[in-house]
């Protein structure tokens, strides 16, 4: 634990931080411990994942985060745009559900962040139209939710979080309901676009193989209350593609970071 | 794969053509054992009309019998018009303040299980006459509406809660670009019951009316040519009322097809 600490305070000192949290921690009005106490620094630009078991608050870290629930204690700091006058726009969601509405076009979806926060509608449609176009879907602009797939959902989602052009994109298990080709298009999608537009992601998961693939750092966290077990620093040649999967770098990591989740699920043997 | 789709298909589109021409075949069957019976055994017009009788009088009387459709339409329209503004907005006030809720739902629940025959003389005393029949209306249609609207803005899935939440949305917009469009379907459900009701509504409304002694509705008509025994005109006052009836469910259901027709489970094909 004070290894994490101290290694977090360096990097403070030497980058900018997107996102620090100190000593947070979220009960529930039953008493339960959900988190914590957690401490996490997250460097601008850095792409770190969450990994942990089923239940270990990992996507409750990140709510608080988003100032969508509220912590317990602790402190929590982000790094807001300047001059950004709506609250939130600092800040992409994407759920682990698409949540998109049913009632209306996928352009409309993606430009509902615009809409909520006051942009015209002339300026929304064509920032909406170019967000779908980077996630690939410029062609579906006018569908409706129901027609796409389960992807192309989750595409738009995606194009949702980026159409306010956010410095933080929050991802809580975003692909996990997919199937395995489709996630791995994503995963290679997501890895280009962070690539391009230089985001904070901090990516929740519960797959060693889709944190290993994807992170610059994974965070492995303990059952509930959700502390920081180990936090592995994932080295490897820019940019990574299908080689770095299959290459024997990889599965020493996912080995590696398999090793430092193992003590969190042996008190759910029984699960 | 297209040989299955034609062998799915077939048997539907069957489906739909029975289930149109049967209830027909049904009807049809149904009036002309009706007319034969009462040609056959000769009974008088005053114990049991035939068919063709109630048409003719449905024509010969139709000066009375289409002001008074005029008259039970409108005081359903109203009736309806009120339990949809009235139920809508209190189910959004009951959205805005638990307490509010809490402090008037137990009433609703009780207007909603006193039968309103019981109510309607007591109305008919305190209201002018067709105020009262408009509220008789209004109690029976508003409940459906306020307990589905309430259900449908109960609804709103929690994740896009929260990203109105994360987005920094007013009330007003959380109101209407998320909460009214996903309880809309609920709405429509709501308004499709309440339809039927506002008109049964109306009728028990006029038929305590009558009896005092007023009123020129459908209801009444029946009521009166019940006293006079013209019951060719009770029967044709009553199929006034039922294709009333039939006509605004249609009406409202086929607003809610087109309004829900391109998102919503409910107005989509099974298959897709």
């Amino acid at each position: 634990m004070s290894a994490v600490k101290t290694s977090s305070a360096v990097e403070a000192s030497l980058t900018a931080l997107a996102v620090s949290l100190r000593g947070v921690t979220k009960a529930y009005d039953n008493g339960v411990m959900a988190l914590g106490p957690l401490d996490l620094a997250v460097r601008k630009g850095e792409f770190i994942s969450l990994l942990g078991p089923s239940g270990c608050g990992k996507s409750t870290a990140l709510r608080i985060i988003a100032e969508l629930s509220a912590p317990s204690s602790g402190i929590v700091r982000v790094a807001r745009h300047e001059g950004e006058a709506q609250p939130g726009h600092g800040i992409g969601f994407v759920f682990q559900e698409p949540t998109l509405m049913p009632w209306t076009s996928v352009r409309e979806n993606v430009r509902l962040p615009l809409k909520l926060g006051g942009v015209p509608k002339a300026e929304g449609r064509a920032r909406a139209d170019a967000a779908l176009a980077s996630v690939g879907l410029a062609d579906f602009a006018e569908a409706y939710p129901r027609e796409l797939s389960g992807g192309m959902k989750m595409r738009v989602s995606l194009a949702r979080a980026l159409v306010t052009d956010p410095d933080i994109l929050l991802m809580d298990e975003p692909f996990a309901a997919l199937d395995e080709i489709t996630r791995f298009r994503l995963n290679n999608d997501l890895l280009a676009l962070w690539r391009s537009l230089g985001k904070t992601v901090i990516f929740v998961t519960h797959s060693v193989f889709e944190s290993v693939y994807l992170s610059q750092r994974v965070v492995v966290m303990t059952a509930r209350p959700g502390r920081i077990q180990a936090d592995i620093r994932i080295e490897t040649v820019e940019p990574r593609g299908e080689e770095f999967r299959t290459s024997a770098a990889y599965s020493d990591y996912c080995r590696k970071v398999s090793a430092a989740l193992a003590p969190s699920y042996s008190g759910q043997s029984t699960l | 794969m297209n040989a299955q789709a034609a062998v799915t298909a077939k048997p539907s589109s069957v489906q739909r053509a029975m289930r149109f021409v049967l209830p027909v075949i049904v009807f049809a069957a149904g009036i002309a054992a009706w007319e034969l019976v009462v040609r056959i055994k000769e009974i008088p017009p005053y114990v049991l009309p035939a068919p063709s009788v109630i048409v003719l009088t449905l024509i010969k009387d139709w000066a009375v019998l289409s002001q008074s459709l005029a008259t039970t339409l409108l005081t359903t329209l109203e009736g309806f018009a009120a339990a949809s503004i009235g139920g809508i907005a209190l189910a959004l006030l009951f959205n805005q303040s638990k307490w509010v809720e809490y402090s008037l739902f137990p009433y609703a629940v009780v207007l909603q299980v006193t039968p309103v025959i019981a109510i309607a003389p007591l109305l008919l005393i305190y209201l002018e006459q067709q105020t009262a029949v408009v509220v008789c209306a209004f109690i029976v249609a508003f409940f459906p509406v306020l307990s589905n609207t309430t259900l449908g803005l109960n609804s709103v899935d929690r994740n896009l809660s929260g990203l109105f939440q994360l987005y920094g949305a007013s009330p007003p917009q959380t109101l209407r670009f998320l909460k009214l469009p996903a309880a809309l379907p609920y709405i429509l459900g709501g308004l499709r019951i309440a339809g039927g009701l506002s008109l049964i509504g109306a009728v028990v409304a006029e038929i305590a009316a009558g009896t005092a002694g007023a009123g020129s509705g459908l209801a009444y008509r029946i009521a009166e040519s019940g006293y006079r025994l013209n019951i060719p005109r009770m029967f044709a006052a009553l199929l006034l009322l039922s294709l009333a009836g039939i006509v605004i469910y249609g009406v409202l259901a086929l607003v809610s097809h087109l309004v829900l027709r391109r998102w919503h489970e409910s107005a989509l094909g099974k298959e897709s």
